[in-house]
């Protein structure tokens, strides 16, 4: 194994040390349904076409990938039951499981990776294209081999090779045909613990035990039923019914959560996201007049009481951002000597006066639109907190509020917005979901969720580019650094907090959190605690 | 008589044409297509260049709109609605799955509705000002002016989560299957009674004031006192002389709940988690699902147009003064 997945595996453990095992252990029991929430409904049960995370959620029980995470972040056995990553970087060889047959039959073999990768995930995934980039080849010596070779090394693949990043098709139901309007998107056959049983849109996804899985002995649930609750009072009602016992990535508001925790009959849970941790920022559009402005910037900044925000909209699910890379991304995360911005009104007003900008009759010294991700009331609840700070310092601020696919055109496309805010994903890795938001060469008119800001810097845009093929595991860390230093110094965006999600389930479940990529688990492990 | 349905029944075509164009053109005026939508579900993980111009281009989007109108016009002349490229099924797979759920809560709340309420507007008009009159008059203001969503969390709460006598939601059991037989439609009107009463609430409040309304007038009328100098029972005259006349404007009314049918109660369907065309559309709108979206509206149109007829038709065989001619 090369130094630098070792290096990797090796930090990844140490940050995932202590949050797992706090769960008890009970003998595994057999058998009993487990009813859970997905929101909101998936359209189809492929993230090969996409990766939004309700289809991961349900897929994955589905279909296994070649290799998977523990708790410690460290690389264990799926599909793949060993393999040989070379030192260079450019040779990853895969040793298949033997006897593993998709859920109608049919043998799993090499030639389904290879047909997964060059047919799939290259040419229909746009998270594989991204992270396969480099890749120059995909061989099979035999039937249980699976060598890739890349152009150049590209270290954000170590974690990227679950079921949800590198997700396989079964070759003799999708050669030939359209993958991308193949039926079996929407029933899906896989090698996973639990088969597809049906899809009832609009009502529940309904899996069962595949009694042939691979690994002897498990699942040890019956039944999975995804239920779709639109709803979020429908959902809480549900939780107190009995009616569903798991929901996760915040299935009910935090009131809600506060009253089931007490009721000893739930279980409110922020494990099980460390591979996924999120962040929420205000983005600020540098065409525009007033932002362009280093000390408005700062001011905004200022003006802002994370603390108090995540205590009043978010139900202290949170914490205060002091970097652009959440701190569950370690080693990535920089804790110390970066520039920081604590709630000091004062402070802001008197930024806003040195940048020539005074307050006028009226009060206000310039006026700005904000359109919050309309992702439903807390974000909207966020708006309006921003609103308060920043008219508090004197600017004015007008939220804008449309609907989802509006938003998306509005920002994403036209570029036309002063200030957004809206979460987004990091990824187990920050050339995931960080890279897109500072990178100038990622800003792409009609493509979501890549820099808008019109903010550019050479230095960043070099370190970003390193750390693309950097090898040396340090060298890495460092040219995040780099980009986490320049943004806390320029602020491009204002990082205002990390957010906790929470999941809700029945007490007398076990092993739900147990990895730290819950949505993307198989749940073969997942049991009712016999009382 | 048949000469009228034929006219009305051509004039039904491009009426539908028309609506499907306006449609489509409305829908171009909101900002953004499904490429957008599905970009943006993938996350930050998206950023691939020309993954957004890749999925316009297998969707079609790419095309000159009037192209778009086109091809979607010929192929529903060939009975093909198309491909959901967001859901990966066909549009006709969509909305007879939907199809059903949708039909059997409107249905019932249909008939609960136009029961409870003109049952009610009867027993009120039987003593205009009286205990019953005030009661009804009470409860079916409560009923028009209290928003849908909150009645049905009210429900919810109460039969669902306090006293456990009813399911909050879903339109049948589904953890433990299979259920057959009469279990399964036990389940399922289990399940029903919540959300088909508060759909109906509404209408129920309507029709109470309808009927109630039209009563009085009818029976002020000179025939109703012929009736009774002929010396015909009084619920006789209530119910074969004055009810019968009073019936045309709820017949408008339920004519116009009826259109709505298809479409659904976004509202109810998301509260209860009902299956239904409500949401359907709904999430299509919202995704830019625009051959889900357009079939869905096609479809509602149709029944439009029918129940119209029908209540045009209905019309003429409650009151022979309303000729029905070409």
């Amino acid at each position: 194994m090369s130094r630098l997945i070792q290096a990797l595996m090796v930090t990844a453990a140490l940050a995932m040390a202590g949050q797992a095992g706090a769960q008890q252990k009970d003998t595994p029991a057999y058998g009993g349904t487990l009813s859970a929430i997905v929101h909101p409904e998936p359209p189809i049960l492929s993230p090969l076409l996409n990766t939004a995370t309700p289809i991961v959620l349900v897929a994955t029980k589905i279909n296994d990938g070649l290799v998977d995470y523990a708790s410690d972040g460290t690389i264990v056995p799926k599909l793949a039951e060993s393999w040989d990553f070379s030192k260079d970087g450019l040779t990853l060889a895969f040793k298949l499981r033997k006897g593993v047959t998709w859920h109608d039959g049919e043998p799993f073999t090499a030639a389904d990776v290879k047909f997964s990768i060059e047919e799939g995930l290259l040419k229909y995934s746009s998270t594989g294209k991204r992270i396969f980039k480099t890749l120059a080849k995909v061989e099979t010596p035999d039937d249980y081999t699976v060598v890739l070779t890349l152009s150049q090394p590209t270290p954000v693949i170590y974690r990227n090779l679950n079921s949800q990043a590198l997700w396989l098709l079964p070759k003799h139901l999708y050669e030939g045909t359209d993958i991308r309007s193949n039926a079996w998107n929407a029933k899906p056959i896989g090698t996973g613990p639990f088969r597809f049983t049906e899809y009832v849109r609009g009502s529940h996804i309904a899996l069962d035990r595949n009694p042939n899985y691979w690994e002897a002995g498990k699942p040890y649930l019956d039944r999975i039923v995804f239920k779709v609750i639109p709803d979020a009072a429908g959902r809480a009602a549900a939780f107190e019914t009995g009616a569903v016992q798991f929901g996760q990535q915040h299935p009910i508001t935090f009131a809600d959560a506060e009253r089931l925790k007490k009721t000893g009959k739930f279980v409110v849970d922020t494990r099980g996201y460390e591979f996924s941790p999120t962040w929420f920022w205000l983005e600020p559009n540098h065409k525009n007049h007033y932002l362009q402005h280093l000390k408005v910037r700062q001011a905004i900044a200022h003006a802002i009481d994370r603390g108090l925000l995540l205590k009043t909209v978010w139900g202290g699910y949170g914490k205060p951002a002091i970097s652009p890379i959440p701190s569950a991304l370690k080693p990535f995360h920089l804790s110390e000597g970066l520039q920081q911005y604590p709630f000091d009104p004062k402070k802001a007003e008197q930024l806003l006066d040195e940048a020539g900008f005074p307050r006028k009759a009226d009060g206000f010294r310039f006026k700005l639109t904000h359109d919050f991700i309309p992702y439903g009331d807390d974000y909207r609840r966020t708006g309006e907190f921003v609103r308060q700070a920043l008219r508090r310092v004197g600017i004015d601020v007008t939220l804008g509020s449309q609907d989802l696919t509006t938003w998306l055109k509005s920002v994403f496309t036209d570029y036309n917005f002063d200030l957004i805010s809206s979460w987004g994903g990091s990824g187990a890795d920050p050339q995931m979901g960080i890279e897109t938001r500072f990178w100038s060469k990622a800003r792409q008119p009609g493509t979501a969720w890549t820099v808008v800001s019109e903010y550019k810097n050479d230095e960043l845009d070099a370190a970003l580019e390193d750390a693309q093929t950097q090898v040396d595991p340090q060298k890495r860390v460092e040219d995040y650094n780099t980009l986490q230093r320049i943004v806390q110094r320029d602020l491009p965006l204002i990082p205002l907090f990390e957010v906790d999600w929470f999941s809700v389930y029945d007490s007398r479940l076990r092993g739900l959190t147990d990895t730290p990529n819950q949505r993307a688990d198989n749940f073969a492990g997942v049991y009712f605690a016999s009382e | 008589m048949l000469p009228y349905l034929t006219r009305r029944l051509l004039l039904a075509v491009p009426l539908i044409l028309g609506i499907i164009a306006f449609n489509f053109f409305l829908l171009q005026l909101a900002p953004g297509d499904l490429a957008d939508v599905l970009a943006s579900e993938q996350g930050g993980a998206a950023a691939d260049a020309g993954y957004v111009a890749e999925l316009r281009k297998a969707f079609g989007l790419d095309l000159p709109v009037l192209t778009q109108l086109g091809v979607y016009l010929k192929n529903v002349l060939t009975l093909d609605f198309g491909f959901s490229h967001r859901y990966g099924v066909p549009v006709a797979t969509l909305i007879t799955e939907r199809l059903g759920g949708t039909l059997l809560l409107a249905l019932t709340s249909l008939v609960l509705a136009v029961v409870i309420g003109t049952a009610l507007g009867l027993l009120a008009s039987r003593r205009p000002g009286g205990i019953v009159d005030s009661l009804v008059s009470v409860l079916s203001t409560i009923a028009y002016s209290a928003p849908l969503f909150w009645v049905g969390l009210m429900l919810v709460v109460l039969f669902g989560v306090h006293l456990q006598w009813l399911p909050t939601g879903g339109f049948q059991e589904v953890t433990q299957v299979p259920l057959r037989g009469l279990v399964l439609w036990g389940d399922r009107l289990r399940h029903l009674v919540l959300p088909a009463t508060t759909l109906a609430l509404f209408f129920v409040a309507i029709y109470a004031r309808m009927t109630r309304a039209s009563m009085i007038e009818a029976m002020s009328q000179d025939y109703i006192r012929t009736a009774r100098a002929k010396g015909l029972s009084e619920g006789r005259i209530a119910l074969r002389h004055g009810f019968r006349n009073a019936l045309l404007p709820l017949v408008t009314m339920v004519g116009l709940q009826a259109g709505s049918l298809l479409g659904g109660s976004v509202v109810v369907e998301t509260v209860f988690a009902w299956p239904g065309m409500g949401r359907l559309a709904f999430e299509a709108v919202s995704n830019r699902d625009l051959n889900l979206l357009l079939s869905i509206m096609l479809l509602s149109s149709f029944v439009v147009v029918a129940v119209n007829l029908t209540v045009d038709l209905l019309y003429a065989w409650l009151d022979p003064r309303i000729a029905v001619s070409a």
